[in-house]
C-alpha cells in the first residue's frame, strides 16, 4: 500500500537554524591551532639573525589576540553561521529587485576552481597565460556584440567601480579635447543607482538629478533644461528601477549630443533586454555591465563582483590599461595605450568571475540570451499581474503599460489601512523564509518594495512568494502584532538600531566592543551593555 | 536531438507553462511585453555569438579545455609578486567560502542574514587586533580602491589638499590613487633614500596645507620603513595625517602602523586566504581608530553589534548606515556597492586558523627566507641588492653589473621552469619570497642565476 501523501500546508514552514554560536573570540583556547605554517630552516634563520638589528624597531612586542582554536573548531563555527544565513540557493530571492538574482550555474564553480586559474600569477610568461587571455578577449567580444559597443575592458571589480571608470573616462576625454574646466556638470535621474551620482561627485562634478515625469519617465523637458555648454555627460539607466522603458532614450542622448556632452547607460541591470536592444542602437558612447547580475556570477555575500566597460569608438583610447589583444601569434597583453585612464583595479580584473561569465554566455548562446531576457520579462509582468491583486499593494505611474524586469511597487495603501510599513512587511517574509528589500533611497514611491523575478524562478515560485507577500498583507490587517514584532522564525530578534547609530555605543570591531563596555570606562557605557551570550 | 527551447537555466520554458502564464497577464504573446521599445532599437535577428554549448558536459569540456592552456604557478618556481601574492591557502578556507549560504548570498536584512553580519563583523574584528585599530571596513575592491579612498578621506578630514608620497610606491596603485584623487588633491613626490623615506626632505615638503603623508610598508621593493615615528610626529606636527599602505599579512611578528602614530591604515588582503587569481583575488581594507570624526568620513559598510529586543543575543547591523551613498546619493562620502565581501569571510577564516602563533610563524619565516634569498642572490657576480634596508617578502636585484638586462634574466630561467620575478625597468628584478618557497628553491634560483649570467 502506497503511504498517504500529507497535505501541502498553506505557507512553506520554515524556521532559520539557531546556533547560539557564540563570537568566535569568545571560542578562543589558549594554545590550540587551526594549522601549522612552513617554518624556516636553519640557513634561514641565521640569516634573519643578521637583521634583527635592523628590524629591531619594528618588532612586535605582543602576539596579535587573534582567537586560538584547533582546524575542526574553525570549521564548525564557521559552518554553523553560514546555516544562519539565508542564500540565494535557499531561497525565492526575486525581493532583491534591482539587483538581478539569478541561479549560478554549479559547472560554472566546478570550472573556475582550477589551479590553472588559481594559481595564475598576471605577470608570469603570456606563454602560460594562454587560455585565461583567450577567455578574456573571447567575453570582451561577446559583450562588445552584447551592447553593440566597439571595445570592452573586464577591469573593473563591480558595478560601482565600473561607474567610476565611466566618469573617469568622460573626464579624460573632454579634458582631450581642452573642456576639462569648461564641463563640469553630470545630469543623472533619481531611479538610477545612487554610485552614479555618488561616483559623479567623487570625480568633482556638480550633480543634476531629474525627477520622473506624471508617468515616470525620466522628465525630457527638465532634461532640456539642463543641459548646456557645461554639461559633462548624462548617466543613466533604462528601464529604471521602475521596470518602465523610456521610449525617448535616444531622444535624451542626442539632446546630450548636442551640446557636446556624452552619453553613459547604467546597465547593470541588463537582464531583460539581452539581445532585444543594445546601448549602441540608442546612441550611447558608454555602458557598463554587472557580470554578477546579468551574467550570473553569484553575489557571494556582497562581492567579489566584477564589472564590463563597453565604450563607442571614440572613447576605445581612454579605456583603461592593460588591453588584451589577439595577434597571429596568440593572445598578447598591450600595456600602452596614451590616453587610458589608467588602471582603475589592479592587473586584468576578477578572473574567476570572467570566466563564469563566459561559461554563462557560452552555455546561452544568441538564442538562449535571448530567451532569458523575455522569460525574465514574461515572469515580471507574471508576477506583476499578481502582486496587483493583493489589497494595499500598487504599481505607480505607467498605469496599463507593460514593464521590463523589475517593478517598484507600493504599500501605500496597505500602510494607510494599517500602519504596517513596507519595512515591517519585509522582516515579516523572512519568517517565510523569503528575502525581501524595500528598495534604495529616497523613498519617491511611497512603502516601496521592488520585485523582479528574472528568468530563474519557476512559475510555481513565483506564486510561493506572492503567497508569502498576500499572507503577510492579511496578517497587517488581521493580526497587525504579529507584524510589527517580527521576526519569529529567525535566528536574531529585533535589533537595537541605536547601538549602531551613536558614536559612544557602536562596537565595530571585538576589541573596540570589549573596550566601550568591559574597560574601566564600563561605568559610564554600561548602563544599556550588549548582553554577552 | 536537443529540444533547444527548454533550457536547464530557464525554468520558465516549457511552452505550456509560457501560455499558462500569458494569460494571467493578458497578453498574447511576449513581444508585448515590449511593446514600448522603439522598432529603430531593436535588435534584428540573433545577435552574432558563437554556437552554444549546450550539454554541461560540452561546456565544460570548451571552458576547461581553454583553461588547460594556461600553466600554473604550482608547475614552476615562482618569485612573482609586485602585488599579487602566492601565499597559502589553506583547505580551511575553501571550504567556508564555497558553502552556498555564503557563495550566493547577497544583501539580506540582518534577520535573515545574520550569519553573514557575524562572519564579516569577526573579519574585520581579527582585522583590528592584526592592525591595533578599532574600526575596519568590510572590504572595499581592492588596496588599490582602499588606498585611494584612505587618501581622499584624508583630504575630507582635514580640509587640505596636499598628499605627500614618501615611499616607492606600486606603478599600478599610484596609477589609480592619481586618478582618483587628481580632482580635488595635489600629488607631491619625495624620493626615498636607500629604499627608505628621507626624513630631511619630507621635513621640508610638509607643511600647514599637507593633508596627508602617505607611507607604503613594505615598499613596492618590499622595503620595511623604521622611521615611521619620526615621520608620524613630523605630520602631526602640522596637523597632517600619516596613512600607511601595508599588508596585514606580516603584523604577526612585525609592529602594526598604528603603534607608531598611524591615522588611517589600508592595502589589499590578498595575502589573508586567497589565491592569486591571476591578480583578481582581491579585497581593500580601511582601518581607523574609534572617532567619529574618521568613521563618518568611510564610504564603506561598516558591521558593528547590537542589542536585541532578546537579553543575551548578538545582533548585528550597519553602522551609520546614512554616511553611505546608498542613503545620500550625491552627498555621500564616494559611493558604496557590491565589493569584496566573499574575501573578506576568506581572511577571517585564515586569520582564526592561523592564530596568533600562526601568524608570528608565518611572518618570521618570510623575513627569515627573504633575508637568506637576499643574501644568497648577492652573493652572485654582477647581482646586487637595489638596496640596504631590511625587507619583508620582496626586494629588488640590480643587474646593471652582471651585462645582463633582467628581460635577458626572466627569459633565460622562465626555459627552466623558473620565474624568476618581475623586471622592473632595463636592470631591476623585483622578487618575491613568500612562505611556499623554500631554502631549496632558492638554492635553485640562485644556482640558474649563477650559471645563466656566466653564459657569454
Amino acid at each position: 500500500m502506497a503511504l498517504p501523501v500529507s497535505p501541502k500546508p498553506a505557507h512553506r514552514r520554515f524556521h532559520q537554524a539557531r546556533w547560539d554560536e557564540p563570537i568566535i573570540f569568545e571560542l578562543s583556547t589558549p594554545g590550540e591551532r587551526g594549522i601549522l605554517v612552513s617554518q624556516a630552516e636553519p640557513a634561514a634563520v641565521e640569516a634573519l639573525d643578521g637583521i634583527e638589528k635592523q628590524l629591531s624597531s619594528l618588532r612586535r612586542s605582543s602576539a596579535p589576540a587573534l582567537p586560538e582554536l584547533a582546524q575542526m573548531r574553525v570549521v564548525r563555527h564557521y559552518l554553523r553561521i553560514s546555516q544562519e544565513n539565508l542564500g540565494a540557493d535557499f531561497n525565492v530571492d526575486i525581493g532583491q529587485g534591482t539587483c538581478t538574482m539569478k541561479y549560478s550555474p554549479k559547472v560554472n564553480e566546478t570550472i573556475i576552481r582550477t589551479p590553472k586559474l588559481s594559481e595564475l600569477h598576471p605577470m608570469q610568461d603570456e606563454a602560460s597565460l594562454q587560455g585565461v587571455l583567450e577567455i578574456f578577449w573571447r567575453t570582451e567580444q561577446a559583450i562588445a556584440e552584447i551592447s553593440g559597443m566597439h571595445s570592452v575592458s573586464l577591469q573593473t571589480q563591480g558595478g560601482s567601480a565600473a561607474i567610476w571608470a565611466n566618469i573617469s573616462m568622460i573626464r579624460a576625454f573632454h579634458e582631450s579635447n581642452g573642456e576639462g574646466q569648461v564641463r563640469d556638470e553630470v545630469i543623472t535621474t533619481i531611479f538610477s543607482h545612487p554610485s552614479n551620482a555618488a561616483c559623479a561627485k567623487a570625480a568633482g562634478y556638480k550633480v543634476i538629478t531629474l525627477m520622473p515625469d506624471a508617468n515616470g519617465y525620466p522628465d525630457i523637458e527638465a532634461l532640456r533644461a539642463a543641459v548646456s555648454p557645461r554639461t559633462a555627460a548624462l548617466m543613466i539607466t533604462n528601464p529604471e528601477d521602475t521596470g518602465i522603458y523610456n521610449d525617448k532614450i535616444r531622444e535624451f542622448v542626442e539632446i546630450v549630443h548636442e551640446v557636446g556632452g556624452l552619453a553613459a547607460y547604467d546597465q547593470a541591470n541588463a537582464n531583460g533586454i539581452l539581445g532585444i536592444t543594445r546601448a549602441s542602437d540608442a546612441g550611447f558612447d558608454l555602458c557598463h555591465f554587472n557580470l554578477h547580475k546579468t551574467f550570473s556570477t553569484p553575489h557571494a555575500s556582497g562581492g567579489p563582483g566584477a564589472g564590463a566597460s563597453a565604450v563607442s569608438e571614440r572613447l576605445a583610447p581612454f579605456l583603461p590599461n592593460p588591453r588584451i589583444e589577439k595577434t597571429d601569434a596568440g593572445f598578447t597583453v598591450n600595456y600602452g595605450g596614451e590616453k587610458s585612464i589608467g588602471k582603475v583595479a589592479p592587473f586584468f580584473g576578477v578572473a574567476p568571475n570572467v570566466v563564469r561569465a563566459y561559461a554563462w554566455i557560452v552555455a546561452l548562446g544568441a538564442s538562449g540570451l535571448r530567451q532569458v531576457a523575455e522569460i525574465a520579462v514574461l515572469n515580471n509582468n507574471y508576477l506583476l499581474a499578481l502582486v496587483r491583486q493583493i489589497p494595499g499593494a500598487s504599481a505607480p505611474y505607467a498605469e496599463g503599460k507593460h514593464r521590463i524586469e523589475q517593478v517598484r511597487y507600493s504599500w501605500q495603501g496597505l500602510f494607510e489601512d494599517t500602519g504596517i510599513s513596507s519595512e515591517e512587511i519585509g522582516i515579516r517574509m523572512s519568517d517565510y523564509g523569503m528575502h525581501y528589500w524595500t528598495s534604495h533611497h529616497p523613498y519617491l514611491v511611497p512603502q516601496p518594495f521592488t520585485l523582479e523575478p528574472t528568468e530563474s524562478y519557476s512559475k510555481s515560485e513565483i506564486d510561493e512568494y506572492v503567497a508569502a507577500l498576500a499572507q503577510v498583507a492579511t496578517e497587517a490587517r488581521e493580526n497587525p502584532e504579529l507584524v510589527r514584532t517580527a521576526p519569529h522564525n529567525q535566528t536574531v530578534h529585533a535589533i537595537d538600531h541605536d547601538d549602531l547609530d551613536d558614536p559612544a555605543r557602536w562596537a565595530i570591531t571585538w576589541r573596540s566592543y570589549q573596550k566601550k563596555y568591559f574597560s574601566g570606562a564600563e561605568a559610564q557605557l554600561a548602563e544599556e551593555p550588549v548582553s554577552v551570550g | 536531438m536537443q529540444n533547444s527551447t527548454v533550457h536547464p537555466y530557464i525554468p520558465n520554458t516549457v511552452p505550456s507553462v509560457i501560455e499558462e502564464m500569458l494569460a494571467v497577464t493578458g497578453a498574447s504573446s511576449i513581444e508585448e511585453f515590449y511593446e514600448d521599445i522603439p522598432q529603430s532599437l531593436r535588435v534584428k535577428g540573433l545577435l552574432n555569438l558563437p554556437e552554444p554549448f549546450l550539454a554541461e558536459a560540452e561546456l565544460e569540456e570548451h571552458v576547461t579545455g581553454l583553461l588547460n592552456k594556461n600553466r600554473s604557478t604550482r608547475e614552476v618556481i615562482s618569485f612573482l609578486g609586485a602585488g599579487v601574492y602566492n601565499h597559502y591557502v589553506p583547505s580551511v578556507v575553501e571550504e567556508v567560502i564555497n558553502r552556498s549560504e555564503f557563495l550566493t548570498a547577497y544583501a539580506g536584512e540582518p534577520y535573515e542574514d545574520h550569519g553573514r553580519f557575524q562572519a564579516l563583523f569577526e573579519y574585520t574584528s581579527m582585522m583590528g587586533e592584526m592592525l591595533n585599530m578599532d574600526v575596519v571596513n568590510v572590504p572595499t575592491y581592492d588596496g588599490m580602491q582602499a588606498t585611494a579612498t584612505a587618501l581622499a578621506m584624508a583630504g575630507r578630514i582635514t580640509g587640505r589638499s596636499k598628499i605627500i608620497v614618501v615611499s616607492d610606491v606600486n606603478p599600478d596603485l599610484l596609477s589609480k590613487v592619481t586618478d582618483y584623487v587628481r580632482s580635488h588633491t595635489e600629488l607631491v613626490f619625495v624620493p626615498t633614500v636607500n629604499g627608505l623615506v628621507d626624513t630631511a626632505a619630507l621635513a621640508a615638503q610638509v607643511d600647514d596645507a599637507t593633508s596627508a603623508v602617505w607611507i607604503q610598508t613594505p615598499s613596492f621593493h618590499g622595503a620595511l620603513e623604521t622611521s615611521g615615528q619620526a615621520i608620524a610626529d613630523l605630520a602631526h606636527e602640522f596637523g597632517a595625517l600619516l596613512v600607511v599602505g601595508t599588508d596585514p599579512i606580516a603584523y604577526g611578528s612585525l609592529t602594526p602602523p598604528a603603534d607608531w602614530g598611524a591615522d588611517i591604515v589600508c592595502g589589499d588582503i590578498q595575502s589573508l586566504g586567497i589565491h592569486q587569481w591571476f591578480g583578481g583575488g582581491r579585497g581593500g581594507f580601511i582601518a581607523v581608530h574609534d572617532d567619529p570624526k574618521f568613521v563618518m568620513e568611510m564610504p564603506s559598510r561598516l558591521f558593528g553589534l547590537a542589542s536585541t529586543s532578546v537579553e543575551g543575543e548578538y545582533g548585528f547591523g550597519d553602522v551609520a548606515w546614512d554616511r553611505t551613498s546608498f542613503a545620500l546619493r550625491e552627498e555621500g562620502k564616494e559611493w558604496v556597492g557590491t565589493a569584496a565581501a566573499l574575501w573578506g569571510i576568506a581572511a577571517g577564516v585564515y586569520l582564526a586558523s592561523m592564530g596568533p602563533t600562526g601568524m608570528a610563524d608565518l611572518g618570521n619565516t618570510v623575513l627569515a627566507r627573504t633575508a637568506y634569498a637576499q643574501q644568497q642572490l648577492a652573493a652572485i657576480d654582477g647581482v646586487e641588492l637595489g638596496d640596504s634596508a631590511a625587507h619583508f617578502r620582496e626586494f629588488a636585484l640590480d643587474l646593471s653589473a652582471s651585462g645582463k638586462t633582467a628581460a635577458e634574466v626572466v627569459t633565460a630561467l622562465r626555459a627552466r621552469d623558473i620565474e624568476p620575478g618581475v623586471a622592473i625597468g632595463e636592470h631591476g628584478l623585483l622578487v618575491c619570497v613568500t612562505e611556499r618557497i623554500t631554502t631549496a628553491h632558492i638554492d635553485t634560483l640562485v644556482s640558474a642565476l649563477t650559471d645563466f649570467l656566466k653564459e657569454k
